[in-house]
């Protein structure tokens, strides 16, 4: 191959200036675009579904609106913010307690889920089998609530590593891309919250 | 080609019969209609084939580098050209929207006809792996065999209401018409009004299971009168209390197998709904949906063991003895 | 471009010992992108072979009537693990393995953005596969005869659901297929990424190579088609195990619903397939003929647009499940829109060798094979596209004839040629040509005596996935042909493998650029080293080893 150079000087410039978005920014948004595909087939199915059952029991009997569940849900994507802020300027402690808001927030979302399947299964008998209703009322909530615990997982990950002195601020790029994926499984529950406690009742 | 095929056909006595079903012969107005567009398609590819193939072929041909060529001097650097570019992108653009166009004017004209005045209604029931045929304004019931009069008038048609209970089948017969899906929990509507009398040969075309390949269908397009006839005939009970000795021994033989759980022969005890109904078993020219010719010695081979002619088929062997199986064939043999 | 230095050692080809376990763990442990690729490419080419011979078993089934050479339940499993298996164990490895070794050479990287994702990606298709045969043993729990799926590649509802499909076997094809599915996932992030943010200086999106642009919109298709896929398998997979009735008719369930779902995956999936062939024609035609590809931005327009439009054609699979005539009318409508691309694409490489000087070798042989076979592809899928003719050909064997031009005829085709022009970077070592030839004739010959006659069976109304067939309705003597071209194809392929496993221990030295081309992966050593490049490259147009070989006619000039 030749030795010389063609491009000489220019190169070299052209070198310095090269500047390419991070490859951790476009891995995540790409992830979660891939999710959102994911979730449109169940809400699809959860749309064409509705009014399909051939038993009871059905939505408007026994849905009830999770607004609790819901406005803890949504505020922990704002918390999760504020974290991230306190982290961007080097404020541990409070990174280290709007974390933990953001974790007692999502728990609670989740207790919330725990007991409305309950209540459905216990007491008004609904179970994935009985119907149309609830094959996809527990696979669309249940699929949105496992994206929930895993990033509960990767939370409380954060959250444990800090409390053992991790320098946390040497991750400021992980904490971000996890809040990313928070805002998008929130969003996910407008959408979620819309089909099944709204249009689907 | 085809015309050699054609020859080789072979013809059974009374209707003729169309083994090949070649889907540029159609015999029915909807599989004229298709192939009417296959031939326009045809042409329109079949030019853009010779034009844009004939290119590549020239090209290659043209600038191959001939052997012993190794000079190292390159092409002229061409990049591109938007005018050349244009030109196929738009002509193509043209060419699709004839294509749209011509297809939406058929699909409509296959799937919005209204009736005419004289219809006959079928309910063709999909079942692993046979076909229930159902008239019900006549209330006959039959399998594999589907008998409708030919359309000489110009207004005689009939509708075919599909439905399925176990998995998707498909209704394809196609000298007639093409497919439509027998889908459980869903009915499909599908119209022909064959033209010729004779017999046309179908399969089920969507894969349901082990014997898919042996779920096939005929189409018996008889005269009008013959096919009075024929609906008749098939609505008749089968006889009660057969008067010849064998045959009543058979029938005894017969009700008392669990042949009944599954299979109905109007008139009797036999009610069964998961089988094929026999009433008239032996008006029927195949065995099994067209697995085995109708006669005496396949008959009694299929009773003795389905399993031989047909694997995985849902009738087993009843283990009957020579002489339980020479009664039970007798009956079915009166069932005419 | 810059400089582009050889390593002064070369520690990947000095090792000549032979440590067998070191190897084997260099290579289990390893996160290079191109052990990575290669191990990608060579297991899709052990499925390859393994659903090749299901092929030849199935052929010979059908060569003569009444064929009594397998049994119907035998036969099913055979096309559903032919299916699956070229789809989802060969097609899909494939389009990550050439991504994985060539996308971060050609735009001057060092490895993909994620190299240990890579690894996870790969380990966990390959376990999704074995998942899969191990179906063979495993299908119908301990108590029964192992079984393979027996439901069709397309696994169509109701005939999945636990009453039709007793034992195992449907849930090893929804598990196997869907772990796999993962790993495709995580091999399209990764490809994104790469592209997008590792590329060396200079390189911009109009300056990528046309390859990378093509698996760039590939990894786009997978990102966006395969979910719903796995969405259908998860649905499936709660009927079966939880009762649920997504699937279950009985219960009010849609069996047409599982065909929307699977061909909302189904059809992006068949341009997933055929990318690898676009990205490999559009690098081979331009070096064979010596010429730049010919209307460039028009090529990388018709890329995006299929990964546009390909999105919104799906129900075309679905003409006859009765839909309404505004439906049909849609669909057949976007699916004939999305020829105008795919035809530009075939009139800009003819246009790319009209003018050129051609060399007629074994690769650019392989890509004249594939402009013909897959403009028929085209042709009869313009067919397939007018609603009122797929009526008559829908299930057919003329579908099966349309879909093999496109992937055998196509991809495979295509593949071959793209295998024999890396071959030499790769192994470091050239492939015997005239074996290559041999291959290339009789895999052509019989690849078109296989399938051209299946048209034909086709029109006279054969229908698909029939295990058996009778005598006199004039099917005999176009099975019979189709029959002896798999052979012919079989032996084609042996021939193939004997070349790459000869000519990798006993071929010439290839040298670092065979082919005289203008890609950055050839400005590197072959083998490449496992830093690829010692010092980043720096390019100035899409031919950067054109620039250097010409330094007075560039074609930063041009671009």
């Amino acid at each position: 191959m030749a030795e010389e150079n063609v491009l000489t000087a220019g190169a070299l410039t052209l070198e310095q200036d090269w500047k390419m978005p991070d490859r951790g920014t476009v891995g995540i948004i790409f992830l979660i675009i891939t999710e959102t595909a994911l979730f449109s087939i169940f809400v699809a199915a959860y749309l064409i579904y509705i009014g399909k059952s051939l038993v009871g029991p059905y939505p408007k009997d026994v849905l009830e609106l999770p607004i609790l569940a819901t406005i803890c849900l949504l505020s922990s994507s704002g918390t999760i913010v504020f974290a991230e802020h306190a982290l961007e300027k080097g404020h541990l402690g409070q990174f280290k307690l709007w974390w933990i808001v953001t974790i007692c927030l999502g728990l609670e979302f989740l207790t919330a889920t725990g007991l409305e399947w309950r209540k459905l299964i216990v007491h008004d008998h609904l179970t994935i089998s009985t119907n149309l209703f609830g094959t996809t009322f527990y696979s669309l909530v249940g699929l949105h609530a496992s994206h929930v615990t895993v990033g509960m997982v990767f939370l409380l990950l954060v959250l444990a590593v800090t409390l053992f002195r991790f320098p946390i601020e040497t991750q400021k790029r992980r904490v971000k891309f996890l809040s990313w994926y928070w805002h998008f499984v929130d969003a996910v529950w407008v959408v979620v919250f819309t089909v099944v406690y709204i249009i689907g009742r | 080609m085809y015309a050699f095929l054609a020859w080789l056909q072979t013809h059974a006595e009374g209707l003729p019969e169309h083994r090949i079903a070649n889907i540029f012969e159609p015999r029915s107005t909807p599989g004229d209609m298709e192939r009417h567009i296959a031939n326009l398609t045809l042409g329109i590819t079949g030019i853009i084939f010779v034009v844009v193939g004939g290119l590549i072929v020239y090209t290659i041909w043209r600038f191959r580098r001939k052997p012993g060529d190794d000079s190292r001097q390159e092409p002229p650097q061409v990049y591109g050209s938007n005018q050349i570019e244009i030109a196929w992108t738009v002509i193509p653009i043209l060419i699709v929207f004839i294509l749209i166009g011509v297809s939406a004017r058929v699909i409509a004209a296959i799937q919005n006809a209204s009736p005419p005045h004289s219809t006959l209604k079928i309910r063709l029931i999909g079942h692993q792996w046979w076909w229930e045929v159902e008239y019900p304004d006549f209330k006959v019931k039959t399998a594999n065999e589907i008998h409708v009069p030919v359309n000489a008038d110009g207004h005689t048609a009939t509708y075919l209401q599909l439905e399925s209970l176990d998995v998707i089948h498909s209704f394809w017969v196609p000298q007639i018409a093409g497919k439509t899906d027998l889908i459980p929990n869903r009915v499909n509507y599908m119209w022909i009004d064959p033209k010729e009398a004779g017999i046309f040969f179908g399969n089920c075309a969507e894969y349901c299971g082990t014997q898919h390949a042996n779920m096939l269908l005929r189409l018996v397009v008889q005269p009008q009168n013959e096919f009075n006839a024929w609906v008749a005939q098939q609505a008749q009970p089968a006889e009660a209390n057969p008067v010849d000795p064998g045959v009543a021994q058979g029938k005894n033989m017969f009700e008392s197998l669990a042949c009944v759980n599954c299979h109905r022969v109007q008139g009797t005890t036999a009610t069964g709904v998961f089988g094929p109904d026999l009433t008239h078993l032996m008006s029927r020219q195949t065995i099994g949906a067209g697995v085995l010719p109708m006669n005496h010695q396949n008959l009694r081979d299929w009773v003795n063991d389905p399993q031989n002619a047909k694997p995985g088929c849902f009738m087993p062997s009843m283990k009957l003895t020579d002489a339980e199986l020479d009664q039970v064939v007798s009956y079915l043999e009166s069932l005419r | 471009m810059a400089s582009i230095d050889y390593p002064l050692e070369r520690p990947d080809i000095e090792d000549t010992g032979w440590h067998f376990a070191e190897n084997l763990y260099r290579w289990i442990a390893t996160v290079d992108h191109k052990k990575l690729g290669l191990m990608y490419i060579v297991s899709a080419l052990i499925f390859l072979c393994v659903a090749g011979v299901m092929a030849v078993v199935i052929r010979l089934q059908l060569a003569f009537p009444n064929g009594h050479v397998v049994d119907p339940d035998t036969y099913d499993r055979l096309f559903t693990m032919h299916g699956t298996t070229m789809v989802f164990l060969v097609g899909m490895p494939i389009v990550a393995g050439l991504s994985n070794y060539l996308v971060p050479l050609m735009i001057g990287a060092r490895d993909m953005a994620f190299p240990r994702l890579n690894s996870f990606g790969f380990w966990i298709f390959l376990f999704g596969g074995l998942l899969l045969y191990y179906s063979y043993i495993g299908g119908s729990g301990l108590s029964g005869a192992g079984s393979a799926p027996d439901v069709g590649w397309f696994a169509y509802a109701p005939l999945t659901t636990k009453s039709f499909s007793r034992g195992h076997s449907v849930d090893y094809w929804a598990l196997g297929v869907l772990v796999s599915g993962f790993g495709s996932i995580a091999s399209a992030i990764n490809v994104i990424a790469t592209t997008i943010s590792l590329r060396c200086p200079g390189m911009t999106l109009s300056k990528m190579p046309m390859f990378v642009w093509v698996m760039l919109v590939d990894a786009w298709l997978i990102l966006i088609a395969l979910p719903p896929l796995s969405a259908g398998q998860i649905m499936l997979l709660l009927d079966r195990y939880l009762g649920a009735n997504f699937f279950n008719t009985q219960h009010g369930g849609s069996a047409v619903l599982w065909q929307h779902i699977f061909w909302i995956f189904g059809h992006p999936e068949v341009y997933i397939l055929i990318f690898p062939a676009f990205a490999i024609l559009s690098e081979l035609v331009p070096i064979f003929s010596r010429k730049p590809l010919f209307g460039r931005p028009a090529m990388v327009g018709a890329v995006v647009a299929i990964g546009f439009i390909s999105l919104g054609v799906w129900a075309h699979h679905m003409f006859a499940v009765g839909m309404t005539s505004w439906s049909n009318t849609f669909f057949a409508a976007s699916s004939m829109l999305v020829g105008i691309p795919t035809g530009i694409k075939i009139f800009n490489w003819t246009a790319t060798m009209y003018g050129g000087r051609i060399r007629l070798l074994t690769p650019m042989l392989f890509c004249c094979a594939f402009l013909l076979q897959f403009l028929v592809a085209g042709l009869t899928g313009i067919m397939l596209a007018v609603a009122p003719f797929d009526w008559q050909l829908h299930d057919s064997y003329f579908v099966v004839a349309h879909f093999h031009f496109t992937l055998a005829g196509g991809l495979v085709t295509a593949l071959f040629g793209g295998f024999y022009y890396w071959y030499p970077k790769v192994a470091g070592r050239m492939y015997n040509e005239t074996l290559a030839k041999w291959h290339f004739w009789l895999f052509i010959i019989g690849f078109n005596l296989t399938f051209i006659p299946l048209h034909f069976a086709g029109t006279l109304g054969m229908p698909r996935r029939i295990y058996t067939y009778a005598p006199g309705r004039g099917w005999e003597i176009w099975n019979q042909l189709a029959s002896l071209g798999a052979l012919m194809q079989a032996a084609a392929v042996t021939l193939f493998a004997w070349n790459v496993i000869y000519s990798a221990i006993k071929g010439e030295p290839a040298g670092d650029d065979p082919w005289d081309a203008w890609t950055l992966e050839w400005g590197t050593t072959s083998p490449p080293p496992e830093y690829n490049f010692e010092k980043l490259p720096v390019v100035r147009s899409s031919r950067p080893l054109w620039d250097l070989k010409h330094p007075n006619d560039p074609d930063w000039k041009y671009e």
